[in-house]
């Protein structure tokens, strides 16, 4: 997984090492109260993070005064969560809290969530490395890494409320029970968490506690959906957003960037700009240069007087069609380094009876989410405050500290709710809060600032999923059977010279090739290689990573060597799965639920559209995922009619956020297989909006989606990434079913491909 | 000079320039963040207000437009289809990220108060300008029916 072990290759990189420094490592299991009117269970880590007092509209008070607490219970009866992970729409503000109330026998009605300050290690993602020192949300590790912390900080909590209740009582604790939130003893005696709160929090911490048996689970798995704790404030405008932010004498700007990668500012002329009404500044800051107004609207006004000329002598002017011809010029050539080899895949080929021979396309892609990048700074003597929806918490901090000129510890972050990500807000340069801060610093940190990227700048602005190409040559056996699989692939590298470069081993970037293996199908001979193209297009994860292109051919080509096989594509599949049991089971829950042994009326209509159903099933982040899909192709257009998807994440924490999430991946998969695409010309990216960067809409989401969840007593792993990276495939395996038509391509051009020999 | 307009019931008067969008007039200069700002060229949805009981895209509806006119934000949706579809969106969980609902509700409620009874086409034809990137299309269509099922059919008032 492309962001374990992260913490080894961070712990080089300069402004990380500084903030590392600065904290003793404890045991981050080693909890501890803290003092307060209510129940407040943290760890040992004396720093303290407490709110300006500022106010932000929408949300209510500040941020309270506590020290690095998971859970605190107040004397109001709430129970607040501290999520260290950000709510971007995958729904940890409702799993998190459900972890820790199935712990604790909580009533769901009680419970909040908030975010986390950012400190490391209490908050650090553990499925980044053992030490814990980084904090961030990525490779769907939200729940794998909070599971265990959050229910010892239930079973905890439980205890002291427990414990409050028979002091008070006079009565052995173990006499006490608790439900839905209501502590009682059987002589009749009730009373609530909140009215326990201050009692228990003057209790020392017990010394161990039990955790349920998965059979006992009340709340986690339950069908019985447990409301999202964001519906209602995401149901009436009252969430509060970065782009909401409002602190007094606020000021916001817009940059104007250079309209290729990698050019530099070489004259400002910002005499218009200024004479804007409304325009307070304009100010060079390293990636472009900034116009400072009383309003956006203002400010983009300023934006567009703005005069700058640019130094592009180090610019990219490639344009996207011929990156590909390089792509395919240096595909297993002299520079290509081996990510797999077993047996002998060149002498398999030439002895094999049948060979197949695939070459694919995915372009670069926008993340495009729908709050465009935002984030709101503030600086003070010896101190920077960033409103923002942080993905990398401390990464974040770090580089806001290194642009403010300060230390890492002098950095606030006030993480909020994110108008979605899908990866786009972690990046190892933090560039949208570096902007916002570095805004402030050249205003002379008159004024806080708040950054808003138009979506112009959004869809333009880089930070893509890679462009990649994919040459695969398979041979079959007379039987049918899979002999040998060659496979080489071209992209950017998003690791190499970055912090995450030490993540990279025998000089190939994990996040480059994932999924791309041959570790799902079983075949003796197997040479995959990847060759890193050079490109001044900055480039990132976006949601599922490396699998968004590997499962897509891994899958295809299955399929394709099904058909030449003469099998069919499940029963073809799980021949070569007998090492993948889970995988397997997977595969065959999705068939069975879609009907996969009834007949399908596949190809031409009586109505002259073509049907076709098709098959896939990958693994990523730990989690399987496996798509029937059900199609049909009018005059070229794809329209996806029925979705039957099969999930295992170990346990299903909160089943209704695991189908939310499905649905989700499966909308957003779509988008890409069926529209998806930046491209370049001459250095330039084609597409600025909506109406050229086209994304699913409601009246081209599969009006049936049936996800069936395998049961499962095996820790949870993620859902917001998996279910995107077999979408794509399963639906190019239902076209080629419903027309012939071989998709190589992305995103989907039936006409083209038609026209193309394969 | 100050141009006057009924923003949620309340009477505004705003000394802005007349060009500005609706959009940014409720933002920043009234603080009603509720409209989300996505595009900025009416594609996607995420500014939708109502303008006299009609759904709008404000991104593109300059305030000098809107002079005089009642303005619904998602801070006043009021009614029974705004309470109905609002209720209908918590009860299913529709929000993920939310960031493009504020939009959706506004579209959603403008629909029902004209069309008691949608089908699946008429939510397509009046829900299409409304992207949502974490594709809550799904939850979406399913509350609008729920929505509409719980209002009487001729009492469908926004």
């Amino acid at each position: 997984m492309y962001l374990r072990n992260i913490e080894d290759s961070l712990a080089t990189w300069p402004p990380l090492a500084r903030l590392a420094a600065n904290i003793t490592r404890r045991d981050f299991l080693k909890f501890t109260t803290i003092a307060g009117s209510g129940l407040t269970l943290g760890v040992v880590i004396p720093a303290v993070a407490k709110s300006t007092g500022l106010t932000v509209l929408g949300i209510e008070g500040t941020p309270g005064d506590y020290s690095t607490p998971f859970v605190r219970i107040d004397t109001d009866n709430t129970v607040t969560v501290i999520c260290k992970h950000v709510e971007a729409g995958q729904g940890v503000w409702t799993g998190l809290p459900a972890v820790v109330a199935e712990e604790l026998d909580a009533s769901w009605s009680q419970m909040r969530a908030e975010s986390s300050p950012a400190q490391v290690p209490t908050y650090g993602n553990f499925a980044f490395g053992p030490k814990g020192n980084v904090q961030g949300t990525g490779g769907s590790t939200s729940m794998a890494n909070s599971w265990d912390q959050l229910r010892h900080a239930g079973a905890y909590a439980r205890a002291m409320v427990v414990q409050a209740a028979a002091n008070r009582w006079k009565v052995p604790a173990s006499e006490i029970t608790v439900s839905d939130g209501v502590v009682s003893h059987s002589s009749g005696k009730k009373a609530t968490f909140g009215e326990l709160a201050a009692a228990a929090g003057k209790l020392p911490l017990p010394k161990d506690v039990k955790l349920k048996d998965p059979s006992q689970f009340k709340l986690i798995g339950s069908e019985k959906r447990l409301q999202r704790l964001d519906s209602h404030s995401k149901s009436t405008g009252t969430q509060t957003f970065a782009i909401d932010v409002m602190l007094p004498d606020m000021m916001t700007a817009v940059v104007l960037r250079p309209p290729r990668f990698g050019a530099k500012v070489q004259s400002i002329d910002s005499a218009a700009a200024k004479a804007v009404p409304g325009v307070v500044d304009v100010v060079q800051i390293p990636r472009g240069v900034a116009v400072v107004a009383r309003d956006t609207w203002s400010a983009k006004k300023g934006r567009e007087a703005l005069k700058v000329t640019w130094d592009e002598s180090n610019a990219e002017k490639r344009s996207t069609e011929a990156l590909f011809k390089e792509y395919r010029q240096m595909s297993g050539g002299p520079d290509a380094v081996k990510v797999e080899k077993k047996g002998d895949a060149d002498a398999a080929l030439k002895t094999a009876a049948k060979v197949l021979d695939f070459e694919f396309e995915f372009p670069y892609l926008a993340h495009a989410p729908m709050e465009p990048l935002t984030a709101a700074a503030k600086l003070s003597p010896g101190k920077c405050e960033i409103w923002a929806g942080c993905q990398f918490q401390t990464i974040d901090q770090a580089n806001a500290a290194q642009a403010a000129g300060l230390k890492p510890e002098q950095v606030t972050i006030n993480t909020l709710a994110a108008g979605g990500t899908f990866g786009r807000r972690a990046n190892a340069e933090s560039d949208y809060i570096v902007e916002a801060v570095s805004i402030a610093k050249a205003t002379g940190g008159n004024y806080p600032v708040k950054l808003i990227w138009t979506r112009e700048d959004d869809i333009t602005g880089g930070r893509y999923r890679p462009a990649t190409y994919h040459h695969v040559t398979a041979g079959l056996s007379q039987d049918g059977k899979l002999v040998a699989v060659k496979q080489d692939v071209v992209n950017q590298s998003i690791m190499a010279g970055t912090p995450f470069a030490g993540m990279m081993k025998e000089g190939v970037d994990p996040t480059s090739v994932e999924g791309g293996t041959t570790e799902q199908y079983e075949v003796e001979n197997a040479h995959v290689t990847w060759t890193q193209a050079k490109v001044g297009v900055p480039i990132l994860w976006w949601r599922s990573v490396g699998h968004t292109h590997t499962a897509f051919v891994k899958e295809v080509v299955a399929d394709e060597l099904a058909a030449a096989a003469g099998k069919d594509p499940v029963a073809y599949r799980l021949s070569l799965m007998e090492k993948h049991p889970r995988s397997a089971a997977v595969l065959k829950l999705a068939a069975e639920k879609a009907g996969w042994d009834k007949p399908f009326p596949t190809g031409k209509a009586a109505n002259g559209s073509f049907r076709g159903r098709g098959v896939a099933v990958h693994e990523s982040f730990g989690t399987v995922v496996a798509h029937v899909v059900e199609v049909t192709v009018t005059d070229g257009s794809v329209k996806v009619d029925r979705v039957v998807t099969a999930v295992d994440c170990g346990i299903a924490v909160t089943p209704d956020v695991v189908r939310a999430q499905m649905q989700s991946c499966i909308g957003y998969g779509l988008s890409a297989a069926l529209y998806g695409k930046i491209s370049l010309t001459d250095g330039r990216v084609d597409q600025t909006n909506f109406h050229q960067y086209r994304v699913l809409r409601i009246n081209e989401m599969p009006r049936s989606i049936e996800i069936h969840i395998v049961p499962s007593t095996n820790p949870p792993s993620g859902v917001g990434e998996p279910g995107t990276p077999p979408i794509g495939p399963a639906v190019a395996n239902a076209v080629r079913a419903a027309t012939g038509i071989k998709l190589r391509k992305l995103p989907f051009d039936l006409a083209a491909a038609k026209a193309t020999k394969t | 000079m100050a141009i006057k307009l009924t923003v949620n019931n309340q009477p505004q008067e705003l000394d802005v320039d007349p060009d500005m969008p609706l959009l940014w007039a409720l933002r920043d200069h009234l603080k009603l963040t509720g409209t989300k700002f996505g595009c900025g060229m009416a594609l996607c949805g995420a500014c939708t207000v109502h303008i006299e009981g009609q759904a709008t895209r404000s991104c593109v509806t300059p305030i000098s437009a809107v002079a005089g006119k009642n303005v619904t934000t998602i801070e006043g949706l009021s009614g029974d289809a705004g309470k109905a579809v609002q209720t209908a969106w918590v009860s299913l969980d529709v929000p993920q990220c939310g960031y493009c609902q504020s939009g959706q509700i506004m579209s959603a409620s403008a629909l029902l108060a004209g069309n008691a009874k949608p089908t699946d086409a008429d939510i397509d034809a009046a829900m299409a300008g409304n992207i949502c990137r974490c594709a809550t299309y799904v939850r979406i269509r399913a509350a609008i029916h729920q929505a509409a099922d719980s209002l009487p059919a001729s009492q469908a008032k926004s």
